[in-house]
């Protein structure tokens, strides 16, 4: 065996190792990884007072209720529902339909008392006229399930590729 | 005039979008200045060695 | 591929290439740059935001494109000990720096209007990060060394090890659950209308083209580098 050869088994054999113990401590740590949970997932997981978490989804349509400075509304991942208050500025993506993701505490009344929201924007980008005419022709709802977290997904028909 | 105005206003995101496109100018054309003038300088400082070498030789 | 180890061979295809290269990055930019910023539509939900996408995802794409090519030519130097392949990588790595910077910084400028938030340690978010700091990391590795070659080899193992690294950033956000929105090209084809295809396709030509532009400039001021040394060294042994 040459040594070109030699080094080139070794560095094969190196990457190799390398992706694999990386793709092992990946999967351990996800946990701690992913940004926020789905109501699902939450639903699956004990969840204590003091612990401060995200929780994503879309805002329920309808859902939006406004007292003054504070806000509640129900986010969905199309599977299972969770209420969330909120007082302070929203972003200026936030609108019913679509995703945000919510940082706060589980309250004892099964209220997301949540500090801080951010909107979460899907990958579909398109002009005003087209969305209005999608609306119009119904294919807006696999969009919207498209936008949802991905754990919904497993709980609900996947969206028709169009 | 007013709907040159308007464009620039971006809807008013104009503080986001001008700066995504300033810094992105800045960025493209500072490696390629930086690039230019090191391998000018290079170049110089080569033929620089070679007359050296050459009178060296003679 | 072995052919192209020849630096002066190398470099009579490079140099023939930069006239293209450097021609057509112009071009896609001079065409690109109106349709951008003035004839493309805005987002229904984005509004003019959207602009921001046509530099931040070509220069999200250039990061991870020109650090696959730094890798790959580092393990073709670790290997084969190939000059022009460290040669390669070493002069990417400025540009492949710049590319990820900007797509970081036009990131924050669409987030703080769009999220509410110029910045959150969701997974893509961090691996980009982390992928701005292997590029740092390789550079400033490059020279840390007394003897040279040393350095090189370090270098070379260094990207060669991040670039682990590339297949996070690339699934992050199919992977796990993150604030960033998905990729928005996938096996279906582009999720963005055809109208914003266009100037998104014409800024990833121009930066690709600029890309290789550059790269054949630093070439040069790479090999220069290498003849000085030589040079000055053949003057010291006979003066």
């Amino acid at each position: 065996m040459t040594r070109k050869r030699r080094r080139l088994y070794f560095v094969g054999l190196g990457l190799l190792g390398l992706f694999a113990a990386t793709a092992l401590i990946l999967t351990a740590v996800e946990d701690n990884i992913v940004f926020f949970f789905s109501p699902s997932d939450l639903k699956a997981r004990t969840v204590t007072a003091d612990q401060r978490l995200r929780v994503g989804g879309l805002v329920e349509d309808g859902s939006v209720a406004k007292t003054g400075e504070t806000v509640r509304f129900v986010v969905t991942d199309n599977a299972e529902k969770l209420t969330v208050q909120y007082t302070g500025i929203l972003p200026d993506l936030f609108r019913e339909g679509q995703g945000i993701v919510a940082e706060g505490r589980m309250g004892a009344d099964g209220i997301f008392m949540a500090s801080d929201v951010l909107a979460k924007h899907d990958e579909n980008y398109m002009p005003p006229e087209v969305a209005e005419a999608l609306k119009k022709t119904g294919h807006w709802q696999e969009d919207a399930q498209k936008a949802a977290p991905k754990t919904a997904q497993d709980t609900t028909t996947p969206p028709s590729s169009n | 005039m007013e709907n040159l105005s308007d464009y620039f206003a971006m809807g008013g995101y104009a503080r986001f979008v001008w700066p995504a496109y300033a810094l992105g100018a800045a960025g493209l054309v500072a490696v390629l200045w930086l690039s230019v003038k090191s391998w000018k300088a290079r170049e110089d400082e080569f033929a620089k060695l070679k007359t050296a070498r050459d009178e060296g030789a003679n | 591929m072995h052919k192209f180890a020849n630096p002066t061979f190398f470099m009579k295809i490079a140099n023939a290439v930069f006239p293209w290269a450097a021609g057509l990055s112009v071009l896609c930019f001079i065409v690109g740059l109106p349709i951008a910023l003035v004839t493309s539509p805005p987002d229904y939900q984005q509004g003019e935001t959207v602009r921001i996408m046509y530099v931040h995802v070509p220069a999200a794409w250039m990061g991870s494109m020109v650090y696959a090519v730094m890798a790959a030519s580092s393990a073709v130097y670790l290997i084969w000990r190939h000059t022009v392949a460290h040669i390669i990588a070493r002069a990417s790595a400025p540009i492949g720096a710049m590319f990820t910077g900007l797509c970081l910084v036009t990131g924050m400028l669409w987030g703080e209007p769009m999220w509410g938030t110029w910045w959150v340690w969701d997974a893509r978010l961090t691996s980009m990060l982390i992928l701005f700091f292997l590029y740092l990391g390789y550079i400033a590795l490059g020279d840390a060394f007394e003897d040279q070659e040393r350095g090189d080899r370090a270098a070379a193992l260094l990207a060669l090890v991040g670039s682990v690294n590339l297949p996070i950033v690339h699934f992050s956000v199919e992977w796990w659950n993150t604030l960033h929105q998905s990729s928005i090209l996938s096996m279906q084809g582009f999720s963005i209308s055809t109208e914003m295809v266009v100037p998104l396709l014409l800024m990833v030509g121009a930066f690709q083209f600029y890309y290789v532009a550059v790269l054949v400039i630093r070439l040069r001021a790479e090999l220069l580098a290498a003849k000085i040394r030589t040079a000055r060294f053949n003057l010291a042994a006979t003066g």
